[in-house]
């Protein structure tokens, strides 16, 4: 059976779409003073241009060590990571830097920007590292301010914004460089639902737009938002299917906003 | 990323933590304040004696009892044992060395005045007819000792600026009686103000025969013989017939120096002295280094996340480096100016009592080790910060 997954994950079909990202065999190992923790077992993975896909698995399943090593935060113990063509897991630190900052956009669960810096300002950081200064990177800060909704929250401190507004914030600073992916970690967790349905909108938007995303969640109708569910279990990608009814965030807007309200 | 980016990062950072920047800052504050101020003394004194020995003109020879030539174990500089010379010991250089080089015999020490009911305690510095000659000095009224003055030991005195102020405001003291150590003199002149110098003010001073002056002090003792050349090309030849004249009698224990051996002496020990000064700062300063250090590491380990956060969107190991050794020289050299700016301002309130010079390479010293002692105490944790695992600093709490 694991030959047939494993089969069904290297061979799923892009179409005429090219292969973003892709991980071959790639095993992490953990060496907790005597044992040996192996979170990941030779994981064969393919992510095409422009899909939206969806890392299930409960807590402990290695998607999270996953996500880390497709998103060059961390290095497979075995197997290679190939972004864009480009074999990418013997790479220098500052090589992977240079990967993550032009081709990999991160959102988190717990945000991440950066205290007692302006929204425009953690957006323009990772600009800032790939060297476009002054006025271009300004002016691409705030379009991608614009594009989340938040072109009028630029000079706010992330203590001055809602949960749901540090998400978009996180989410203009994954795509102001122009990624080709965009990884999500349990991008809904720290919200409420209709600030989570705001967040997963806007990350179908810009999926809409042919940026590649990749949600990494334990939920079952997050997961349900992209076009292809990869379960992992014990380390292992144990399915990988086609979302049948996928949902669309923006037309459960309204359905959320009434459960909400009524609970409340 | 450039230098201006880290810099804009890393006066942010300063900025957030207000009281800790300046409170590290005042470490490299103090230090380099105590260095500008110790080494401005230094050289201040330094420079005041250079200009008193060199004002006293360039064909001088001293001549001291005791070997200070040798060094250690060379006899010993002016021991107890050692024999003083004596007024016959000056006379005898002045016949053998010719009229043509004045010699005197000195003697200093302190006295009593009294004049009326006005008392103060000052110095005398005596000598033979000569000198005025060889020491120099204008009189604003009056006249100088004799030759005859000398040898019938008369009770007179020249006052110093300091002294004629304080004993005889507004009136001319030539020809006024004064008590000096009870004993009763006749002023015959007065001499213009010459500045202060580090054995305090030389104005406080009074001249007189070093006969009279001797039974003051109770001793038959010349502190030092004083020889000044004819002409200055004489300096070298004229030393090697005194000691010619004085070996007989002393054998080696006595001591030659020309004014510029003098000079290279003083300026030896003060020289020393100045960097012992500097040195001892120093360590404050060194103290301050460690301090910054010590804020950089709880900075670094304080913002593990942020550091996290910046390789995630793509900080490189050198960019991460560079924001922090940026913020620790920022912190020193931003210290280092304050504490020159304290410094300076400090030697010169302290120029009312003490002689103190700021100088260039001292401002120059200052600063570029207080930069230095940023990079230095600041590589380390910025290295630390710069190694850091992206996954580990992004999960840290």
């Amino acid at each position: 059976m694991e030959d047939l997954v494993r089969a069904g994950a290297t061979n799923e079909p892009c179409d005429d779409a090219r292969v973003v990202l892709e991980a071959r065999g790639v095993s992490k190992t953990y060496h907790l003073g005597e044992v040996d923790v192996h979170a990941l077992r030779g994981v064969d993975l393919s992510i095409c241009d422009g899909r939206m896909l969806s890392l299930m698995g409960p807590s402990g399943s290695g998607k999270s060590t996953l996500m880390h090593i497709i998103g060059l935060l961390d290095r497979p113990s075995e197997g290679s990571v190939i972004v864009e063509g480009e074999e990418v897991s013997r790479m220098a630190p500052n090589e992977l830097a240079a990967v993550r900052n032009r081709r990999i956009g991160f959102v988190f669960q717990s945000f991440n920007l950066l205290a007692r810096t302006s929204a425009l300002a953690n957006v323009e950081l990772p600009l800032v590292y790939a060297g476009v200064s002054g006025n271009e990177r300004s002016r691409r800060a705030r379009e991608a301010l614009e594009r989340v909704g938040l072109g009028d929250r630029m000079g706010h401190l992330p203590n001055q914004l809602s949960g749901g507004q540090q998400q978009r914030v996180a989410i203009a600073r994954a795509l102001v460089t122009e990624p080709s992916i965009v990884l999500a970690d349990e991008p809904t967790g720290n919200l409420d639902s209709v600030s989570g349905v705001d967040v997963m909108t806007i990350l179908q938007e810009l999926n809409a737009h042919g940026i590649t995303v990749v949600l990494v969640t334990h939920d079952d109708t997050v997961a349900r938002h992209a076009e292809r569910i990869v379960r992992l279990r014990d380390g292992m990608v144990v399915s990988d299917e086609a979302v049948a009814d996928r949902i669309r965030a923006s037309e459960r807007r309204d359905a959320v906003v009434e459960e909400a309200g009524g609970e409340g | 990323m450039n230098l201006l980016e880290s810099m804009r990062i890393a006066l942010r950072a300063l900025n957030a933590n207000k009281v800790r920047s300046a409170l590290t800052m005042l470490g490299v504050i103090i230090g380099v304040a105590a260095v500008i101020l110790l080494v401005a003394i230094g050289t201040g004194v330094q420079d005041e004696i250079t200009g008193s020995i060199e004002g006293l003109g360039s064909n001088l020879i001293f001549v001291f009892a005791g070997n200070f030539e040798e060094g250690p174990g060379g006899g010993g500089p002016g021991g107890i044992s050692t024999r003083q010379f004596t007024i016959e010991d000056a006379d005898l250089l002045q016949r053998r060395l010719g009229p043509e080089h004045a010699v005197v015999p000195v003697i200093q020490g302190p006295l009593s005045l009294r004049v009326g009911n006005r008392t103060m305690r000052t110095t005398v510095a005596a000598g033979n007819e000569n000198a005025g000659e060889v020491f120099g000095g204008d009189y604003l009224g009056g006249r100088g000792y004799r030759r005859s003055e000398v040898s019938a030991s008369a009770r007179v005195i020249v006052l110093g600026a300091t002294v004629r102020d304080r004993l005889f405001p507004n009136t001319d003291p030539v020809g006024e009686a004064i008590s000096v150590n009870g004993q009763r003199f006749t002023v015959i002149g007065h001499v213009a103000a010459q500045g202060g110098s580090l054995t305090g003010d030389q104005d406080n001073q009074v001249y007189m025969p070093i006969t009279v002056a001797q039974r003051l002090i109770g001793t038959t003792d010349v502190g030092l013989i004083a020889v000044k050349a004819a002409d200055a090309e004489d300096v070298e030849s004229l030393q090697r017939r005194i000691r010619q004249v004085l070996r007989p009698r002393f054998g080696d224990e006595f001591s030659v120096f020309s004014q510029d051996q003098t000079l290279g002496i003083f300026q030896q020990i003060l020289g020393t002295l100045t960097f012992m000064l500097a040195g001892i700062a120093g360590i404050s300063l060194l103290v301050g280094g460690i301090g910054i250090m010590n804020i950089m590491l709880v900075s670094v380990s304080e913002r593990t996340r942020e550091i996290g956060i910046r390789k995630a969107v793509g900080a490189r190991t050198y960019d991460i480096m560079s924001q922090f050794v940026i913020e620790a020289v920022t912190l020193s050299v931003a210290g280092g100016v304050v504490g020159i700016a304290i410094g300076a301002l400090g030697a010169r309130v302290l120029t009312q009592w003490v002689p103190t010079e700021v100088t260039a390479w001292a401002v120059a010293l200052a600063f570029t080790f207080s930069a230095g002692v940023g990079i230095f105490f600041g590589v380390y944790p910025a290295y630390k910060a710069s190694r850091l695992d992206p996954i580990e600093a992004l999960r840290y709490e």
